[in-house]
């Protein structure tokens, strides 16, 4: 048996199917995959992303730590509620994990990590945090929950803590706010606008009762996949980990190299540049019909062989889509091995969704 | 519950065996595993003329979550394969046992068709992998 999240016996009650995912027993549908894809693309539906971890940096020093510990640089974070995406790198570059910073003050910013690497990650932090007097508190006393879709805020709102609603209406992208236990942020991992809502354990049942009579659909995993590889958005452990740097996974645009700041995994990349980076991960639409999957092999005439990181049908463009890490000379064109056939591909740059249109021609 | 008709036999692996009035046989997913891929996005049906035996992975069916192949019940020729597939794959889903049959067979022998799974045992098989 697995970890279950607070919501568990939620799921079973909407009579979810339950799979195991990094040791977490979580929904990956509710009935169809597809249709709870659509409601989010199209209106609104939720997540019980628990499975995530929030950890808590407290201390004077947080951001001087958190400057080392992240690839992006926290200078970025000028407002308070604003968050950032990054990687957290071993000293050879390869990514422990991508995780989302909440800068809520000066001694206190909250990071939400992967499931599947949250123990890693806390010990890794931890240490590293010593030299700073910054202390690390895990929050499994808080569950997490994505409301997602063009509807989803205006659906959502009524929901939240009365004391919370405005404020939650009035955040800019990515950004949150505070309101008692409760943290509200704008942001997501499907391509829609929506929250991300920490918010006590004690409360969340309720609390996702009430979004589901406001017509918020539960999806689950499977529908967050398809929604997040459409957004063109790396799920860890598929698309980049410890065995590659964020420069050969997409990820380049949240490293901040320019200037002079050193962060864990700094020499490793400036390395890796100087020697030329051997790869790219790009996305591909496969121009016929099949189904692109992770492991793949990627042929590229003349150039090499690359390999699906992740592979899917995508129900809006009702085309198959994936990303592929492939060699750094890759043009426009590849093919992929399924099945021993070699089908045709193009290469696009994703996202190839975004706020329920497609972004790419297909 | 998922639905088992009466008049056709089953594999261990979800495939279902109708015999048709002229000796052949028609060869699909059962409704249990219908709901257990999900929605089908793609069916690859085999080519008319192939040769089988009992047990080839002759047809893939893909979810939007995976690939799953499809098992040849019995030795034969393929027949025929299920054209409509290609633009509604979820014909499957809607309707397994009738407009979303896969392949159609002429078995080599009729002897592997006894040794099939009748509704009774098939129905025993779902209630002991609940």
């Amino acid at each position: 048996m697995g970890q279950r999240t607070p919501l568990y016996d939620a799921h079973l009650a909407r009579g979810a199917r339950m799979v195991d995912f990094g040791g977490w027993d979580m929904p990956v549908h509710y009935g169809s995959q597809v249709e709870e894809h659509h409601a989010v693309r199209r209106d609104a539906g939720m997540f019980d992303v628990s499975h995530m971890c929030a950890v808590d940096l407290r201390g004077p020093r947080t951001r001087e730590f958190l400057s080392q510990l992240l690839a992006n640089d926290v200078a970025r974070l000028t407002d308070p509620g604003k968050a950032l995406y990054s990687c957290m790198l071993r000293d050879d570059g390869g990514v422990l994990d991508d995780l989302i910073t909440y800068y809520l003050d000066e001694s206190w910013f909250r990071l939400v990590v992967n499931a599947g690497t949250a123990g890693k990650d806390i010990t890794w932090i931890t240490e590293h945090a010593a030299e700073f007097s910054v202390t690390v508190t895990p929050r499994r006393d808080l569950a997490i929950v994505a409301v997602q879709g063009p509807n989803a805020r205006d659906r959502a709102s009524p929901c939240l803590p009365a004391e919370c609603r405005d404020q939650a209406m009035a955040l800019g992208a990515f950004f949150a706010v505070p309101c008692g236990e409760w943290l509200v942020a704008r942001t997501g991992y499907t391509g829609e606008d929506g929250f991300e809502i920490i918010l006590p354990v004690s409360g969340v049942r309720a609390f996702w009762d009430a979004l589901a009579a406001a017509g918020v659909a539960p999806c689950g995993l499977g529908a967050r996949d398809t929604l997040r590889l459409e957004a063109g958005m790396n799920l860890y452990g598929n698309d980049m980990d410890e065995s590659v740097t964020p420069l050969v996974s997409g990820l380049a645009w949240t490293v901040a190299i320019k200037d002079a700041r050193h962060f864990i995994g700094r020499p490793a990349l400036e390395a890796q540049k100087a020697a030329g980076v051997p790869n790219k991960l790009v996305g591909l639409l496969l121009e016929g019909r099949g189904v692109l999957r992770a492991h793949q092999r990627v042929v590229i005439p003349g150039v090499g062989d690359g390999e699906l990181t992740s592979g899917t049908y995508s129900p809006t463009l009702e085309r198959s889509i994936g990303l592929a890490r492939v060699p750094a000379a890759t043009g426009g064109r590849v093919q992929v091995d399924i099945r021993g056939k070699l089908l045709d591909a193009r290469v696009v740059k994703p996202p190839f969704v975004r706020n329920g249109q497609a972004v790419i021609e297909i | 519950m998922s639905d088992v008709p009466a008049d056709l036999r089953f594999t261990k692996s979800h495939e279902w065996v109708r015999m048709l009035p002229d000796g052949s046989v028609e060869i699909g997913i059962s409704d249990h595993a219908q709901a257990a891929l999900g929605d089908l996005v793609f069916v690859e049906v085999p080519e008319t003329g192939r040769q089988v035996v009992a047990g080839d992975a002759f047809a893939v069916v893909e979810s939007v979550k995976a690939a799953s192949d499809v098992y040849s019940p019995l030795a034969g020729e393929v027949i025929a394969g299920n054209d409509a597939l290609a633009a509604q794959p979820e014909l499957v889903n809607q309707d397994p046992y009738g407009q979303g049959w896969i392949a159609r067979l002429k078995p080599a022998t009729t002897a592997g068709i006894e040794a099939l799974l009748d509704t009774a045992k098939y129905s025993e098989l779902l209630a002991s992998e609940r």
